[in-house]
């Protein structure tokens, strides 16, 4: 217990550490840019509890959350039929490699051309840019699972649709989580960008609309609750993650020899990419 | 039970073709239990995946009860060498062992049967809800061996079963074979290439030559059973199976071209 106390103390150190200083520092600011931190807190306590609740984070968090979801079985479908056949990993190759290093933001003029400004544009560039790193590494684990697992359940008589479902899903959920991962930040980011370029309400269009009519303390609390949702969200994948990978971690520590006691987390899953960026 | 006729695998074609079972016939009776012993790399795999229905031999048969093995027989079991591989970590040690049974159409509450009497068999009745990787190598096999009885086979077949556990553990899952084999009333097919192995436990023992591979002799072992690890292994009737078997494994294939393969194989 002591042990774990101390974690957290040695986590959350560098954190407080900085919002004192911040707070001292920025307590006398006279600049319009940098408002003390003080005053940032007061004008977030304003804002976010909780009259712009409803109008900017929830449809915000609704595009993120539709988003990422259509992202996710986009990927892990797609990344299964590609995965699953050479012949069509060779046939979609190149497109694939030409659409996930496509500069996602660049198609934001033409989808509200097709599809205008509102939700449905924002969650079809969300989903867009996150959909290739589950969809890359779901091919991947597909492509990895164990030629002798593959053995087994043929020998054993496990048709098609139950050797997808109980053998390579799940030998392949490791490096799902992994892409999912890095499709939470992806889908963060462009919702901030998609509600920057076009649309009347959310979390980017309220730190923009501040920036612009010199509302500096509300564009500082915007941005502040744009990281603490990040945060957020990265912990409860992260808390899914170890729910899910349980026997991963099992199998990997008696794989490497290091003694395996049920339930018993032997590592700390650490995010790959801070969201937000 | 088992026909073996002229079975050949051929892998790739032209120059590059390496044959790695040339020309296999042999039988094995219901109720009998067989070994098969060879170098390592004298294709005793390729012909388990022959038999197991996993790849089609290039010519030749393999005949099961009747039927022509052209896909996985489901009268047919196979235990892994590796144990870390064939068992789905993702699964509770009880997953693992109905996983097979729902393919085929057995109800939910016989597979727990099925399951729970093949672990209690092996000796693993406090473990069903463990995973894989939560039991030590001996044990993990114990699972693979009861998720094959599970599926209530004709025929066995156990692909260097014991080749990855330590001596004291092998010794003890070698008699827990023979225990089951007439307890579950199921004929064996056994690969090794423990020339010790293969004589305590077989009926008969099919020795192959090196590459091309193909039959040298079979040799009956007519050993009292039951059998047992010191008194059994004690017998000098045991003693001359074990030369005459090394000697057979041993001897260099008669003329030139045996000679090559034998070159080639200490070359690499």
């Amino acid at each position: 217990m002591t042990r774990r106390m101390r974690a957290i103390a040695l986590e959350s150190a560098l954190p407080v550490l900085l919002v004192v200083v911040w707070w001292a520092a920025s307590a006398d600011s006279e600049s319009i840019y940098f408002p003390p931190l003080r005053e940032i807190v007061a004008t977030f306590a304003d804002v976010w509890l909780f009259d712009r609740v409803a109008s900017d984070l929830i449809p915000s968090l609704i595009r993120f959350t539709a988003g990422f979801v259509v992202a996710v079985a986009g990927g892990v479908g797609l990344g299964l039929l590609i995965g699953l056949s050479p012949l069509l990993r060779r046939a979609t190759d190149p497109l694939v490699d030409f659409l996930r290093t496509l500069p996602k933001p660049a198609i934001i003029p033409p989808a509200i051309l097709f599809l205008g400004a509102g939700a449905s544009m924002k969650v079809f560039i969300i989903a867009f840019g996150a959909i290739w790193p589950v969809l890359l590494n779901t091919v991947d684990g597909v492509r990895g699972v164990d030629p002798g697992t593959l053995d087994m359940a043929r020998v054993y008589g496990l048709r098609r649709g139950e050797r997808i479902r109980r053998v390579v899903l799940p030998a392949a959920t490791p490096q799902i989580f992994a892409g999912g991962r890095l499709a939470l930040a992806i889908a963060l980011i462009l919702m901030v960008v998609s509600e920057m370029v076009a649309s009347t309400n959310g979390l980017g269009y309220f730190v923009l609309l501040s920036q612009q009519t010199f509302a500096i303390p509300e564009m500082w609390s915007g941005i502040l609750l744009l990281g603490l949702i990040g945060y957020l969200f990265n912990g409860i994948f992260v808390l899914a993650e170890r729910r899910a990978l349980r026997w991963h971690r099992g199998w990997r520590a008696a794989a490497l020899g290091q003694p395996v006691e049920a339930g018993a987390a032997t590592t700390r899953p650490r995010a790959l990419v801070a969201p937000g960026g | 039970m088992l026909e073996v006729t002229q079975l050949t695998k051929t892998y790739g074609r032209g120059a590059s073709a390496v044959q790695a079972v040339g020309n296999l016939t042999f039988r094995v009776a219901p109720g009998e239990f067989v070994c098969i012993v060879g170098q390592s790399g004298c294709g005793k795999t390729t012909l388990l995946k022959c038999l197991s229905g996993l790849i089609p031999p290039t010519s030749g048969t393999a005949v099961l009860q009747g039927q022509v093995i052209d896909r996985p027989p489901d009268k047919l079991a196979l235990v892994f060498q590796e144990y870390s591989r064939s068992l789905l970590p993702w699964m509770t040690v009880r997953a693992n062992v109905t996983l097979p049974l729902r393919s085929k159409g057995i109800d939910s509450a016989r597979r727990e049967d099925l399951a729970e009497e093949a672990l209690t068999a092996v000796g693993l009745s406090g473990f069903f809800d463990r995973y894989p990787w939560q039991l030590s190598g001996g044990m993990q096999q114990r699972v693979a061996i009861a998720r094959a009885l599970a599926y209530q086979p004709e025929i066995l077949l156990m692909d260097e079963p014991f080749a990855s556990v330590d001596a004291q553990t092998r010794a003890d899952l070698e008699d827990l074979v023979l225990r089951l084999r007439d307890e579950f009333d199921v004929t064996v097919l056994f690969v090794t290439h423990d020339i010790d192995e293969a004589i305590y436990l077989s009926d008969r023992v099919i020795v192959l030559t090196p590459p091309p591979t193909r039959v040298r002799e079979v040799v009956d072992v007519n050993l009292p059973r039951p059998r047992d690890q010191i008194e059994t292994k004690g017998l000098p009737a045991f003693t001359r199976l074990r030369a005459h078997v090394f000697e057979l494994i041993k001897r260099e294939p008669a003329g030139s071209a045996g000679d090559e393969v034998l070159s080639d194989q200490h070359a690499t």
